[in-house]
C-alpha cells in the first residue's frame, strides 16, 4: 500500500513540473512563432505610426527603457536602505513590525490600484501630467516592497560571525555595513532589483494611468509615451495588429531576458 | 606570578546579561607575552570573560560590565577610552574560521584598510608578513587573489590569525579556537600559538583540558561564573588547591 502511495505521489510531483515547464514552453512558443516574422530592423528601428498599424516599436522600446531605469533608480536606494534601517540599526521591535507589514500589504496591492494613485497624486496633485516621469515613480512604489524584502533578506543571511570578526578588528559599524556586510549581500540585492526589473518592465495597468499612451519618442521626463506592454495591450485590445501585438511581447520578452542575463554575468564576474 | 610582567589586570569582574549574572567578582592577573588558558565547563563563562578584555560585550543589549579590566596601568573601561584603538590592542579569533567572503590577500588586507593603510607596497609587506607569522604564507602565496573561503578549515583558521596579526595587536583572545578543527590541523595551529607567544600576550578560552595542558603557562578555572583557582598551568593540573578544580580535571563533571 505504502509503495502504491509512493508511487501516486510522485506521479503527481512529476506531472506537475512537467505542467509548468510544459505551460511555459508553449507561451514562449507561441509568442516566438506568432511574433518572430514582424521582427526586423524597421520594426526595431522606427517609431510606430497611425495608431501602431504601421511602422515599428523605437518609441515604446525607449518609454520602457526609460520608465524602468527610473522605477529602479528610485526604488533601489530607497529599498536597500530601508532594509538596512530594519536589519541594522532598527532595535524596535513594534517598528520593524508595522514596517514589514506594511511593505507586505503594498506587495499585494494590484496594479491598478497604484496606477490610481499615481494618477491622483504624481499626474494631478503634483502637476506632472501623464508622464514618463510619473509613470517611473508608481512603477517605483511597485518595486520598493520587492527589492526591500530581499535587501532584507541578503542582509540577514550575512552570518553575525562576520559582523564580531569585523568589530573585533576594531572596526565601527558604518565601516563593517559598507566594507563587509553590504558586499556581503550585494548579490542578492541584486536578484531582488532584477526580479523587479522584469515585474516593472513588463507593469501595463499603472503606466497606462500614469505614463498616458501617445505615440512618439518621449524627448523629456514630462513628455508622455507609451512603452512596451501598453503598446502591447491597445495592439491587441482594440485589433489594430495582432502580429505586430505578438512582435511587441517578443521584443518584452528579449529584453527582459538579455538584461537578467547581464546582471547574472556581472555577478559572475563581481564574485 | 610575581616574577612576571602584568599585560592585564582585571579587578572584581561582573557582567550581568540583563538580570542573569554571567561572571562574579573575578579578579586576576594576565602576564605579558605568555599564554593563558580559561577553562571549565560550558556555560560557565569562560566566553563571556574573553569578551570582556576587548569590550565586545558593547555590541549586546543588556549586557552590564562592573569592575576593571586594566590593560598596560589603564582601566578599558573608563569613557576616554577609544574602542577602536583597544581593539586594534586587544585582537580576536573566534570559535569557528570566519573568512570574510573575498580574496585571502583583502581578508588580511581588511584591519589594515579600516585603520588607514592605502599604499599597495605597505599592504603587499603587511599581508606577506602577517601571512608568514601565522605559518600561512607558503600555501596561499600563489593564491593570494583567490576566495579565502575555498581555503581548508584549518587555513581559514590561521588565516583568521594572521588577519588579526595585521593590525599588529599586542594581546590575542582566542575563544575555542580549535573547536572546529580537525587534529592535525588542530596541532599545527596550537604549534602557531605557542610560537606567537615570544611576541604576544595570549589569552586561551578551550575545553580541551589537554590543549590548555599542552599550550598554557597559566591556567584559569571558572566555574558558574566564579573564578575557582588560577596559577601555573602545571600547578592546576598536576596539584590543584581547590577540590573542584581537581573534579573538573580528573574529569567528574563538566
Amino acid at each position: 500500500m505504502r509503495k502504491e502511495i509512493d508511487a501516486f505521489l510522485t506521479a503527481i510531483v512529476v506531472m506537475g513540473s512537467l505542467l509548468v515547464v510544459g505551460i511555459l514552453i508553449a507561451i514562449v512558443t507561441q509568442v516566438v512563432v506568432l511574433g518572430l516574422p514582424e521582427i526586423s530592423w524597421e520594426f526595431l528601428a522606427t517609431e510606430a505610426a497611425a495608431g501602431g498599424k504601421t511602422g515599428g516599436i523605437l518609441n515604446s522600446i525607449v518609454a520602457t527603457l526609460l520608465i524602468t531605469f527610473i522605477g529602479i533608480l528610485i526604488a533601489a536606494p530607497l529599498g536597500v536602505g530601508s532594509a538596512v534601517y530594519l536589519e541594522e540599526y532598527s532595535t524596535s521591535n513594534r517598528l520593524n513590525g508595522i514596517i514589514t507589514m506594511s511593505v507586505e500589504t503594498m506587495a499585494g496591492i494590484p496594479s491598478i490600484v497604484y496606477g490610481l494613485f499615481g494618477l491622483v497624486f504624481f499626474v494631478i496633485m503634483l502637476g506632472w501630467g501623464w508622464s514618463i516621469l510619473a509613470g517611473g515613480c508608481t512603477l517605483a512604489l511597485m518595486a520598493l516592497p520587492l527589492i526591500m524584502r530581499t535587501s532584507q533578506e541578503a542582509i540577514r543571511a550575512v552570518s553575525n560571525e562576520y559582523r564580531e570578526n569585523s568589530m573585533a578588528l576594531g572596526a565601527s559599524r558604518e565601516q563593517t555595513l559598507f566594507r563587509l556586510v553590504l558586499p556581503a549581500a550585494f548579490p542578492g540585492i541584486l536578484s531582488g532589483i532584477v526580479l523587479s526589473v522584469g515585474r516593472i518592465a513588463g507593469e501595463t495597468a499603472a503606466v497606462l494611468l500614469t505614463a498616458g499612451s501617445a505615440l512618439g519618442i518621449p524627448r523629456s521626463l514630462f513628455d508622455t509615451a507609451r512603452p512596451l506592454p501598453v503598446h502591447l495591450y491597445i495592439l491587441a485590445s482594440e485589433g489594430i495588429s495582432m502580429s505586430k501585438a505578438y512582435g511587441t511581447a517578443l521584443v518584452l520578452i528579449v529584453l527582459v531576458l538579455v538584461f537578467n542575463f547581464c546582471v547574472y554575468r556581472l555577478r559572475k564576474i563581481l564574485s | 606570578m610575581s616574577e612576571e610582567k602584568i599585560k592585564i589586570e582585571v579587578r572584581n569582574l561582573n557582567l550581568f546579561y540583563g538580570t542573569f549574572q554571567a561572571l562574579r567578582d573575578i579578579s586576576l592577573q594576565i602576564p605579558e607575552k605568555r599564554i593563558t588558558a580559561i577553562i571549565g565547563p560550558s556555560g560557565c563563562g569562560k566566553s563571556s570573560f574573553l569578551r570582556t578584555l576587548n569590550r565586545l560585550h558593547d555590541l549586546i543589549p543588556g549586557a552590564v560590565v562592573k569592575g576593571e579590566v586594566i590593560l598596560d596601568g589603564r582601566n578599558i573601561y573608563t569613557d576616554s577610552v577609544d574602542v577602536v584603538e583597544l581593539r586594534k590592542r586587544v585582537g580576536m579569533v573566534f570559535q569557528r574560521p570566519c573568512a570574510f567572503p573575498m580574496s585571502v590577500y583583502d581578508n588580511v588586507a581588511y584591519g589594515p584598510r579600516l585603520h588607514g593603510v592605502r599604499r599597495k607596497r605597505q599592504l603587499d609587506e603587511i599581508v606577506e608578513k602577517s601571512l608568514k607569522m601565522a605559518n600561512l604564507w607558503e600555501e596561499v602565496k600563489d593564491r593570494l587573489h583567490e576566495r579565502a573561503q575555498n581555503l581548508s578549515g584549518g587555513q581559514q583558521q590561521r588565516l583568521v590569525i594572521a588577519r588579526v596579526l595585521a593590525v599588529n595587536p599586542e594581546v590575542i583572545l582566542m575563544d575555542e579556537p580549535a573547536s572546529a578543527l580537525d587534529p592535525i590541523s588542530t596541532a599545527r595551529l596550537e604549534e602557531l600559538i605557542i610560537e606567537l607567544k615570544k611576541n604576544y600576550t595570549i589569552v586561551i578560552v578551550t575545553h580541551n583540558l589537554q590543549q590548555a595542558a599542552r599550550v598554557s603557562d597559566y591556567t584559569a578555572f571558572l566555574l558558574n561564573g566564579e573564578l575557582v583557582e588560577v596559577g601555573r598551568t602545571q600547578e592546576i593540573f598536576v596539584n590543584p588547591k581547590d577540590k573542584r578544580t581537581e573534579d573538573y580535571i580528573t574529569g567528574r563533571f563538566g
